[in-house]
């Protein structure tokens, strides 16, 4: 394996997935992750099979940020593929802070709202969310991490740049569904596309995305 | 003078101040006229005149009370105030750690060009859709000294940099006399900030569409609109990293220069010919580039220009430690063409730097305004080392 520099694209690339990844995996409407610092980069070429990265990560809880996180990644780009996810390993070294408070107060508090829970553009214009929406916004991370990770390439860099609408749907059965249309911000080609993506959540169980697609494009002026 | 309320009790009365009102010697000044009894009657009285037409009034019988005492007072505290309203206008109650709109800006681009007279707020164009390009000139004297370009907002949708753009061009204008850095640059070099590069997307993105990009105009053959300004300029054009779709965010355009945007700015520098450096702001990412982006080959003067980007980045990192990854375009961020730094470094300015500001991606475009003033705080840091070391070689 070929050592990078950090601040080259491709390695940046990488951790953008890893970190998407890892959204999805660990994060919640009470744990935000974020990343800090990109510590190591190294690629391996592998004959037939596509490019893999190693990673050395430092990350930050964004509820939690007096500490770091240490954690490596593995991140392999299928060779040729455009349409298989990449396969991603990623290990945490320590402790993460425990939301288990956070979660079951969100959790009982969108389960007693008579209405459901509808917002829009969280954060607005100017970058505000309002701290009642925070974990919503804290989900929608999970939600666009998810499909961060299923839609990156060695040629892509996804961020979600602003979730544009949510719209709680109340079910039957314990889980809480949020259905949203996130904006994500492709680096490389610089578009902002929309995704809808429908997020199923439990405090035990953690997120689960039961289903996503890119919106069909509209005209935009 | 005096002002006085009328208040009539009958059509006699009324009669009454209709007599008055034709004695022209007393100089009555009627604010409402007698017509009915039934309204006040207002009338502004001569100084000269207030004692016979209060003997007349009381000797009729007709009910009158003082509306105002002295009208000279009156006028004198509204005149203070105004001057007191427009003292604490002018004393620069502007935000800076909040956006503003184009007209916002526009203003207080004016009041810094008031306030300091080194200060001086020039046109360099107009927009596609009529908008002036405003330029700040700083310059302490001289005749086209060596100077520094410095724009923000190519991309409209990267609010924070037009937001600290401002907050740079007051630090600069109000540093200059007592930091010893700036006062040395501008005794011996001026300074140009365009802190609205694309007025016409900047609008949009406040009136229509937060995430856009682009310039506004309109494309021939095409629906879509608007042009990536840092795709258009004339280096490399229209080479691997700029899109030939005028639906993409990254379209090139359909031809070097065709955005009057970027053609003025062009214009400009050319026709002043003594640039020495040409610094440019974006977001998000958190970067300190030099060329090339549209090929990956390093610039001849790839040494000098990589220790100086470590050297600001370090001094950015000082402040809050935020980091900035430095690097040629080309292996930092992707290979693009078009792209502004490559044309003025190809163009003789050998100091051509591109920054993206905060932050990594978490809030990216829409970052809290919170955060305006320290990113404009440490990219100023930044920019300073840069310019600090562009005064060294020019002397």
């Amino acid at each position: 394996a070929m050592e990078l520099p950090p601040g080259h694209f491709s390695a940046a690339r990488a951790a953008a997935v890893a970190v998407g990844y890892l959204r999805y995996l660990r994060g919640g409407p009470g744990r935000g992750l974020e990343l800090r610092a990109l510590r190591r980069a190294r690629r391996q070429d592998i004959d037939d099979v596509g490019h893999k990265y190693y990673l050395e990560l430092e990350l930050e809880d964004v509820l939690d940020k007096d500490r770091t996180v240490n954690c490596t990644a593995e991140v392999l780009y299928h060779l040729g593929s455009q349409t298989t996810a990449p396969d991603v390993q990623v290990t945490v070294q320590g402790e993460l802070r425990s939301t288990e408070e956070a979660d079951k107060e969100f959790y009982n508090r969108i389960r007693s709202l008579e209405k459901e829970l509808v917002a829009e553009n969280i954060p607005d214009s100017h970058g505000n969310v309002p701290p009642e929406l925070e974990p919503i916004h804290l989900l929608a991370w999970v939600a666009s991490g998810y499909v961060i990770w299923q839609n990156s390439t060695e040629n892509t860099k996804f961020h979600l740049a602003q979730v544009k609408h949510v719209k709680q749907v109340k079910r039957s059965d314990e889980d809480l569904q949020f259905d949203y249309v996130v904006l994500l911000h492709e680096m490389v080609s610089q578009e902002v596309m929309p995704w809808e993506v429908t997020v199923l959540w439990h405090p035990g169980r953690g997120a689960r995305v039961s289903r996503h697609r890119r919106s069909p494009r509209e005209c935009l002026s | 003078h005096q002002v006085l309320r009328i208040k009539t009790k009958n059509e006699e009365e009324v009669k009454q101040l209709q007599l008055l009102e034709s004695l022209e010697h007393l100089q009555l000044d009627f604010w409402i006229n007698p017509s009915a009894h039934a309204l006040p009657v207002d009338v502004r009285i001569p100084a000269v005149s207030v004692q016979s037409v209060k003997a007349f009034l009381e000797s009729q019988g007709i009910e009158y009370s003082i509306l105002i005492e002295d009208l000279q007072d009156v006028l004198d505290k509204e005149k203070q105030d105004m001057a007191e309203s427009a003292q604490r206008q002018r004393s620069s109650s502007f935000d800076f750690g909040a956006y503003h709109t184009l007209d916002d800006i526009n203003e207080e681009l004016d009041h810094l060009a008031s306030e300091y007279s080194f200060v001086e707020k020039i046109q360099i164009g107009e927009s596609y859709e009529k908008r002036p390009l405003y330029v700040l000139k700083f310059s302490t004297g001289g005749t086209n000294r060596p100077a520094i370009w410095l724009d923000a907002g190519i991309h409209s949708r990267e609010w924070v940099t037009q937001a600290s753009a401002l907050w740079i061009a007051n630090k600069i204008a109000s540093d200059y006399g007592t930091d010893a850095s700036v006062t040395s640059l501008l005794d011996k070099m001026d300074l140009f900030l365009l802190p609205v590069a694309n007025p016409d997307g900047f609008v949009y993105t406040h009136t229509s569409n937060r995430m856009w990009r682009k310039t506004r105009s309109k494309i021939p053959g095409s629906v879509c609109i608007g042009v990536d300004p840092n795709r258009n300029w004339d280096a490399g054009f229209g080479g691997p990293g700029a899109s030939k779709n005028p639906c993409s965010d990254s379209y090139h355009g359909p031809s070097a220069n065709s955005e009057v945007e970027v053609k003025s700015v062009v214009d400009f520098i050319k026709n002043h010919g003594n640039f020495k450096a040409f610094l440019t702001l974006h977001s998000y990412s958190q970067l300190l580039m030099y060329p090339y982006g549209y090929k990956c080959t390093r610039p001849d003067d790839y040494a000098e220009l990589e220790s100086l980007g470590r050297a600001a980045a370090s001094s950015i990192r000082s402040l809050y430690g935020t980091t900035f990854q430095v690097g040629t375009i080309c292996k930092t961020i992707y290979q693009a063409s078009g792209g502004s730094i490559d044309w003025s470094y190809d163009n003789g300015i050998k100091y051509s730097f591109a920054f993206e500001l905060r932050d990594t991606g978490n809030y990216g475009f829409l970052l809290p305004a919170s955060q305006i003033v320290p990113a404009a705080k440490e990219t100023w840091l930044g920019l300073k080392k840069i310019m600090e070391h562009v005064l060294n070689k020019s002397s």
